[in-house]
């Protein structure tokens, strides 16, 4: 290819969560803007409405809220996907809502990001939906946090206002223990820290904002946890010697795999080696977390979909008991009448909720225990029993392996999301 | 997942260090086609593992081409495990039908063919004008067919940077008996973890490529080498100029009153029904001219080419919710 540089860029998928009078939507705009990936005609398109609806500047909401009922009343209700890259990544934003009623969906856009962009306002420092977005970002282990602190413009862009907002932040998020948290300084409206430094703040000597994006490490943590492999389907592979061959096609969700590893099937327990790595470009001898494969065992081994071939020396959990953090979807709350089923990785097996221990009070961080009911968007500590037993790590360790969603057997809903402690 | 191209990557190496993270060790980078490839066959596995009679919507177009190049990786070395259907409205290109034929052909799959010009004859979807485009009326056609064959999941290569409503929708998006679309009542969609359960009559609509730009669309045929219909290729056309647009002179899309027909030199970016779709100014005749002139473009692939989207900016919202995919 004739742009080495461009086919070998790696994707960062992050949300951006904060309360509508944040500026989030501003600050999407104005990083699509200012990194050239709005088109003409999506201008054109909300320059006009901005027009129609009697409005001075354009609206650049207008960008992200794509459904008609949100476009009506002017909030972000679901998550939306926005895509844009620059010369050296490409970016997948979930811009997530604020709202406590969409709670739900702001975890769901939380479950698949890499880095989480929170938003403050330089004027006011960490109000009530700080907390709430910092605890869920915790909650869900995004590991890398920035801190944007917005409306710099209206504090003279002085950097006492700056450095008052981040021991704010500071002090109120020590327990929740953040690994890697990084403080810019930011002007949405004007433009001032988002892809361009501006002059405003001569003080200010960090990255901007979409610098930091196009530099920071991207997560190697599934690559360097144990080996995963949850088997997705069974292939009917070729005949070798006499014999038919058939191989595991699945998703290494963790680890690195290769041909001569010793592995354990579970839950059986059985344990054989990895024979060959079969891919549709050919054989190869070892794979990656992240990478699509059929793996071969060196014995004939009976295995089905839901199985998980695992790390010998580092295997899972087994148990028909956990614990977990549990984040509830549906509008009617938990009943213990609904038969329900578990999805973890690729087993779908029946469960119940045997204990539900206690209600994480998201505002102050405190654990209420015995909570009278679990409804929509209470995240809540319950205990479970399955019917078959789970292969399992902590969510705190295997992003893949320690979550699951909760289905109800009669409707079919998604009705919870938890995470294994 | 590279076969030849393996090698290629393992030289690149070197001078990727200072861009992706450490950790990486002895591996060869892992970019973002090989990611996206990645999630899509899990998606397409899913699909096959979780749903009884799956389908996979093949139109010939660029986007179902790739659909079905990372469905022959996601089940390699076995056959398909699922069916081909082409929604006909009998207002495609020429090109593009023999095209389609070619693939079936040569690959040696099962496709149906299900007609939007059978709905009108039987009544079911009525058309106002000939010339009226069509992708209002294929949700009709899609539903009775769906109903027709049982299929629980309908497998597309939209994508969300097409367009806003497309880009609320989830992967695995859950259809009515009507087929019918919910946006404010979609199911939650956490981790990689699909809920495809469906009652009977209901089904899902499952995009592989959700995550997929134009631009990696693109990269990707090139990097795997797949043929196109030869439309998306620079060629002389005969266009008059209507609007911001060049309309391509068809039967069903004659020049008007006073307009001037030329020839020039312009491509299709997406190719759909003939009365909605128009081609741009173009002289991009190779993989390598396109992916130039994708990266440049000041205008979006729909914005640039649909006439039909442009009506309100809810078109798509509006037919999702009526079936459409």
């Amino acid at each position: 290819m004739e742009n080495k540089l461009k086919n070998c860029q790696e994707i960062l998928r992050f949300i951006t969560c904060g309360s509508v009078d944040d500026g989030k939507s501003t600050l999407i705009g104005r990083l699509l803007l200012d990194s050239r990936s709005v088109l003409a005609d999506q201008w054109a398109a909300i320059e006009a409405t901005s027009t129609r609806r009697g409005q001075s500047q354009v609206d650049l909401s207008l960008l992200t809220d794509g459904l008609q009922a949100e476009r009506e009343q002017g909030i972000t209700i679901d998550v939306a996907y926005r895509y844009f890259s620059t010369p050296v990544r490409r970016f997948i934003i979930a811009d997530t809502p604020g709202h406590a009623q969409y709670t739900r969906n702001m975890v769901t856009g939380a479950s698949t990001a890499d880095l989480a962009i929170l938003l403050l306002d330089a004027r006011k420092g960490v109000v009530e939906q700080t907390r709430r977005h910092a605890q869920i970002v915790r909650l869900l282990g995004i590991r890398k946090v920035v801190i944007a602190v917005n409306k710099m413009d209206l504090v003279a862009y002085g950097q006492e206002a700056f450095e008052r907002v981040k021991q704010e932040f500071l002090t109120f998020a020590e327990p929740l223990a953040f690994r890697d948290i990084v403080f810019i300084p930011l002007s949405a409206l004007n433009g001032d820290g988002v892809v361009l430094h501006g002059e405003c703040m001569p003080w200010y000597t960090g990255p901007t904002l979409l610098e930091l994006l196009e530099t920071v490490a991207l997560d190697e943590e599934a690559l360097n946890s144990s080996f995963r492999f949850p088997i997705q389907l069974v292939a009917r592979l070729s005949e070798e010697n006499g014999e038919e061959r058939r191989g595991a096609q699945g998703r290494v969700e963790s680890g690195t795999v290769a041909v001569g590893d010793e592995v354990i099937l579970l839950p059986a327990g059985r344990r054989s080696r990895i024979s060959a790595i079969e891919t549709y470009g050919g054989r190869i001898s070892q794979a990656r977390a992240g990478q699509s494969v059929t793996l071969v065992l060196a014995d004939q081994i009976d295995m089905s979909r839901g199985d998980m071939i695992a790390s010998v020396a580092h295997p899972p959990k087994i148990d028909k008991n956990f614990e977990a953090l549990v984040c509830w979807f549906s509008q009617t709350p938990y009943d213990p009448a609904r038969r329900l089923l578990i999805q973890q990785t690729t087993r779908c097996i029946q469960g119940k909720i045997d204990t539900l221990s206690a209600r994480l009070d998201i505002q102050t961080s405190q654990l209420i225990p015995s909570p009278a009911q679990a409804g929509m968007n209470d995240l809540v500590r319950m205990g479970f029993k399955v019917q078959q037993p789970l292969a399992f790590d902590r969510y705190e360790d295997n992003r893949t392996t320690g979550s699951f969603i909760l289905i109800d057997a009669l409707t079919h809903d998604t009705v919870a999301a938890g995470m294994i402690v | 997942m590279k076969g030849e191209s393996g090698s290629m990557k393992s030289t690149q190496a070197a001078t990727l260090t200072s861009l992706t993270s450490s950790g990486a060790g002895a591996w060869a980078p892992w970019d973002h086609l090989d990611r996206l490839e990645s999630e899509a066959i899990h998606i397409l596995r899913e699909v096959v593992a979780q749903c009884t009679r799956p389908v996979l919507l093949f139109s010939g177009g660029k986007d179902s081409m790739v659909v079905l190049h990372l469905a022959r990786k996601a089940f390699y070395p076995q056959r398909l495990p699922f069916p081909l259907m082409h929604v006909d409205t009998g207002h495609n290109f020429p090109e593009v039908i023999e095209f389609r034929d070619q693939v079936v052909k040569d690959l040696g799959v099962n496709l149906i063919v299900r007609s939007v010009e059978e709905s009108i004859r039987q009544g079911r979807a009525r058309v106002r004008l000939e010339s009226d485009s069509r992708n209002a009326l294929q949700a009709v056609t899609l539903v009775d067919a769906i109903h027709e064959f049982g299929f629980d999941a309908c497998l597309g290569g939209a994508r969300r940077d097409e367009e806003k409503a497309r880009a609320k929708e989830r992967i695995f998006s859950f259809r009515d008996e009507f087929g019918g679309w919910d946006p404010k009542n979609q199911r939650p969609e956490l981790w990689d973890l699909y809920n495809a359960h469906v009652h009977p009559g209901e089904n899902m609509r499952v995009f592989p490529i959700s995550n997929w730009t134009e631009a990696d669309v693109w990269e990707y045929i090139a990097r795997e080498g797949l043929d196109l219909p030869s439309l998306y290729f620079a060629h002389r056309r005969e266009v008059v100029a209507r609007g911001d647009q060049w309309i391509p002179v068809t039967p069903l899309t004659p020049p008007r009153a006073g307009e001037q027909v030329e020839e020039r030199w312009v491509r299709f970016r997406t190719v759909g029904d003939m009365t909605c779709t128009c081609p741009v100014p173009s002289e991009a005749r190779t993989l390598a001219d396109i992916l130039r002139e994708t990266a440049t473009s000041t205008l979006t692939e729909r914005g640039a080419t649909r006439t039909d989207d442009q009506t309100s900016e809810a078109s798509m919202e509006l037919r999702k919710k009526q079936g459409y995919f």
